[in-house]
C-alpha cells in the first residue's frame, strides 16, 4: 500500500484549524439546536439568579436615598443584565466532564485523536455559547423593559466588550480543563472544584459588583483569575471605564490566558504520562 | 519494506491497591496500604506485515486489550519495546495517530444526537482529510457497509448494531494503515457479524492494511485470520496459523464416515460400536461413536491413533465417504486456557 502520509497534501495549518474550529462549532450548534426548548428554558432559568441580585439591590439603593456607592437602581440593572448575558455566553460545563472522561475511560477514545481534545472542548462551549447568546436576546429585552438599565456605553467599548467576553470564555474553559486534569491523579475532583467555586462566587462580581466590595477583597479579586473571566467584561459594557482600565483588563486576561495555556501544557502532558503508566 | 507492527518483550505491570473487606480493613487501610503487582502483558514479542490479519485469542483478563492499548499508544509499556509503522507509539506522534486506530465494542466516539454523517465530517476536520478523498472514502465506507440508509439518522435513534457499523466506518475514514480492533462484533447479531467480518476481510484486501483482532467469536477469527496470538494471563502461548495451533494444542481428532445403505442411525450406531470396540482391543484410544441423522458417523480418535484408527474404521465398515478432522477450534482454544 502506498505511504498514505506521504501521499496525503499537507493543509494549511491555519487553514485546517479554521476548518477544525468551524466543524466543531457548527456541531455544536446543531446539537444545541437539537434540544432548543431545554436551551431557552436553561437561558431563562439562568437569568433569574441575577434578577434576584438585582432586585434585592434596586431596594437597598432607594432606601439609602437612590444609590450605593455609586451605584444607581439603573446601573444596578445595567450590570446585572449584562451579568446575565456574560454568564449565558460564558457558561462552559464542568471540570467534572474531565473527571468523568478519564474515570470512565472516554479519553482513551480523546487521545487516540491527532489533536489535543481541549480544542474539542473550546469550539463545543463557543458553538453551545452562541446559540445560548441568541436565544438570550429576547430575555434580555424583557430584562431591558422592566428594569431600564442607565449603560454609559460608546462603540470602543462595545468592540472591546465583545473581545473580554470572548477571552473570559476561553479562559474559563481552559481553567475547566485544567482542573478537570486533576483527575489524572485523583478519583474525585469534588474537593477541588467546590473550593474554586467558593473563591470563584466571591471574588469574580457574580455575588456583589466588586466596586462595591472592600478594597483588601478588590485587591485578592484583581490577583485572581475569575475577575478577567466574569466581571471584567460587564464593567467594560456598563462604563464609566477609561482606555487604561480596558488594556490593562485585557493585558491580565492576555497574561492569565498565557498563563493557563503554560499550565496546561505542563499538566497535561504529565497527567497523559501518568494515565499511560497506570491505565483508563 | 519491514514490519509494521513490533512488540519485541512487551510487558506491562500494574501495581494495584488491596485490602480486604470490612470497616476494620478500611480503616486501617488509610495507614498502611498494601500494593500488589500484577503483570498484565509479560515478555510478549511479535510482529505484524503489511496487510496481514492477526486474530489475537484470550480468555478474559488475559492481557489482550492493554497489548492493543500498548500498541495504539494509550499505555507505556513497563519495559520492553513496541513499535508500529515506524513510531513508538507511546510518544502520540501526531503523525502516528493519523495511520492507525483503535475501534472498542463499547466503542462511542459519534455524537449521540447527530446524524452519523454529522460525525464523519467532525472525523474530517480533525484528522485534516482532503475533502476529494474523503469524500471517496465515505462514500466507499457508506455503500460497503450498507449506510445509506442510516447515515442520515440522529446516532440515539439506530439499533446497535447500526451504531457499531457507523462507529467502524468513523473509525476508517482516515484510511489507516494499521486497526486495532478490541471485540468489533460485540453484542451484535450474526447477520451483522458476518456482515462487518465480509466488510473488513475486503478492506484489509483492497487498502493493505494491517489488522490485529480481538474477538470472543471464533467465527471471526477463522473467516478473517490466517494467524494467530494466543495469550493467557500476560504471556503470548502460541504465534502461528489456526492449523498449527489444532496440531499444537488439539489432543485428538475427528473421523467422519458415512456408511453404504445405512439411513438408520441406531442400526450405523450399532455397525460403528463393533468397530470401536475392536479399535479399544488394539489399544487404540477412541471414544463411542456418534451418528447423526445425516449418515454420518463421528468417532473422536486420539491424535496419535488417527491413522491406525481410520484404517481400521474402512477394514472393517462399509464406508462410502471418510473424512479426518481437527476438533472445532473454540475447543481448541477452550483445551489451551483450561490447561493455562
Amino acid at each position: 500500500m502506498a505511504d498514505v502520509a506521504a501521499v496525503r497534501p499537507a493543509e494549511g495549518a491555519i487553514r485546517s484549524w479554521v476548518a477544525l474550529y468551524r466543524s466543531v462549532i457548527r456541531n455544536s450548534m446543531m446539537n444545541s439546536l437539537q434540544y432548543r426548548a431545554n436551551t431557552l428554558v436553561d437561558t431563562v432559568l439562568m437569568a433569574a439568579e441575577p434578577v434576584v441580585y438585582l432586585m434585592v439591590w434596586q431596594i437597598v439603593a432607594r432606601e439609602q436615598g437612590g444609590e450605593v456607592d455609586g451605584f444607581t437602581p439603573g446601573r444596578f440593572a445595567a450590570y446585572y443584565v449584562t451579568w446575565a448575558l456574560v454568564r449565558t455566553f460564558t457558561q462552559t460545563g464542568n471540570p467534572k466532564n474531565w473527571e468523568r472522561a478519564i474515570q470512565e475511560g472516554r479519553m482513551s477514545g480523546l487521545l487516540m485523536r491527532p489533536i489535543h481534545p481541549v480544542h474539542q472542548d473550546l469550539g463545543l462551549w463557543l458553538g453551545f455559547g452562541a446559540v445560548r447568546a441568541a436565544m438570550w436576546i429576547p430575555v434580555g429585552a424583557v430584562l431591558f423593559v422592566a428594569f431600564r438599565p442607565d449603560y454609559d456605553t460608546n462603540l470602543l467599548q462595545m468592540a472591546v466588550f465583545a473581545v473580554a467576553i470572548a477571552m473570559a470564555m476561553i479562559i474559563r474553559t481552559l481553567l475547566n480543563a485544567l482542573v478537570g486534569f486533576a483527575a489524572f491523579w485523583v478519583i474525585k475532583i469534588g474537593a477541588i472544584t467546590s473550593v474554586l467555586s467558593t473563591v470563584e462566587l466571591l471574588t469574580s462580581g457574580r455575588l456583589v459588583p466588586l466596586e462595591l466590595m472592600p478594597a483588601w477583597a478588590q485587591d485578592i479579586s484583581w490577583a485572581l483569575p475569575f475577575r478577567w473571566a466574569f466581571s471584567f467584561p460587564i464593567e467594560v459594557l456598563i462604563g464609566p471605564v477609561s482606555t487604561i482600565e480596558m488594556l490593562t483588563g485585557l493585558a491580565m486576561q492576555a497574561g492569565w490566558l498565557a498563563g493557563i495555556c503554560v499550565l496546561l501544557r505542563l499538566v497535561w502532558s504529565r497527567g497523559v504520562r501518568r494515565y499511560s503508566a497506570v491505565g483508563g | 519494506m519491514g514490519a509494521w507492527v513490533e512488540a519485541d518483550a512487551l510487558s506491562k505491570h500494574f501495581k494495584v491497591p488491596v485490602r480486604e473487606a470490612g470497616l476494620r480493613a478500611s480503616v486501617s487501610s488509610l495507614f498502611r496500604r498494601q500494593h500488589r503487582t500484577v503483570e498484565a502483558v509479560d515478555d510478549v514479542s511479535f510482529t505484524i506485515e503489511p496487510g496481514e490479519v492477526v486474530g489475537f485469542l484470550g480468555p478474559n483478563g488475559a492481557g489482550k486489550t492493554t497489548t492493543l492499548k500498548m500498541l495504539s499508544g494509550l499505555l507505556t509499556p513497563t519495559s520492553g519495546f513496541a513499535r508500529v509503522l515506524g513510531f513508538e507509539p507511546f510518544r502520540r506522534d501526531r503523525e502516528f495517530l493519523r495511520r492507525v486506530t483503535l475501534v472498542m465494542g463499547n466503542r462511542n466516539q459519534l455524537q449521540w444526537d447527530l446524524p452519523a454523517i454529522d460525525s464523519f465530517e467532525l472525523h474530517r476536520s480533525i484528522y485534516r482529510i482532503p475533502r476529494p478523498e474523503f469524500v471517496r472514502a465515505r462514500d466507499e465506507l457508506i455503500e460497503l457497509l450498507d449506510l445509506a440508509e442510516i447515515v442520515n439518522k440522529p446516532v440515539r435513534t439506530l439499533s446497535l448494531g447500526e451504531r457499531m457499523k457507523a462507529e467502524i466506518a468513523d473509525a476508517l475514514l482516515h484510511q489507516p494503515d494499521v486497526m486495532f480492533l478490541d471485540e468489533p462484533t460485540l453484542g451484535l447479531d450474526v447477520t451483522m457479524q458476518r456482515r462487518i467480518r465480509a466488510f473488513l476481510a475486503d478492506y484489509s484486501a483492497r487498502t493493505g492494511a494491517s489488522i490485529l483482532l480481538t474477538s470472543h467469536y471464533m467465527a471471526d477469527v477463522e473467516a478473517l485470520c490466517k494467524r494467530v496470538l494466543v495469550i493467557h494471563r500476560g504471556r503470548l502461548l502460541f504465534d502461528g496459523g489456526l492449523a498449527a495451533l489444532a496440531n499444537r494444542f488439539g489432543t485428538d481428532k475427528t473421523i467422519r464416515v458415512q456408511l453404504a445403505d445405512d439411513d438408520d442411525p441406531s442400526r450405523s450406531a450399532a455397525t460403528a460400536g463393533a468397530a470401536v470396540v475392536e479399535a479399544r482391543s488394539r489399544g487404540i484410544a477412541i471414544d463411542d461413536p456418534n451418528a447423526g441423522d445425516d449418515g454420518f458417523v463421528t468417532f473422536r480418535v486420539d491424535r496419535s491413533d488417527a491413522p491406525r484408527a481410520a484404517a481400521l474404521l474402512l477394514e472393517r465398515l462399509d464406508v462410502v465417504d471418510v473424512s479426518i478432522e481437527d476438533p472445532p477450534i473454540e475447543n481448541v482454544i477452550d483445551q489451551v486456557f483450561t490447561d493455562g
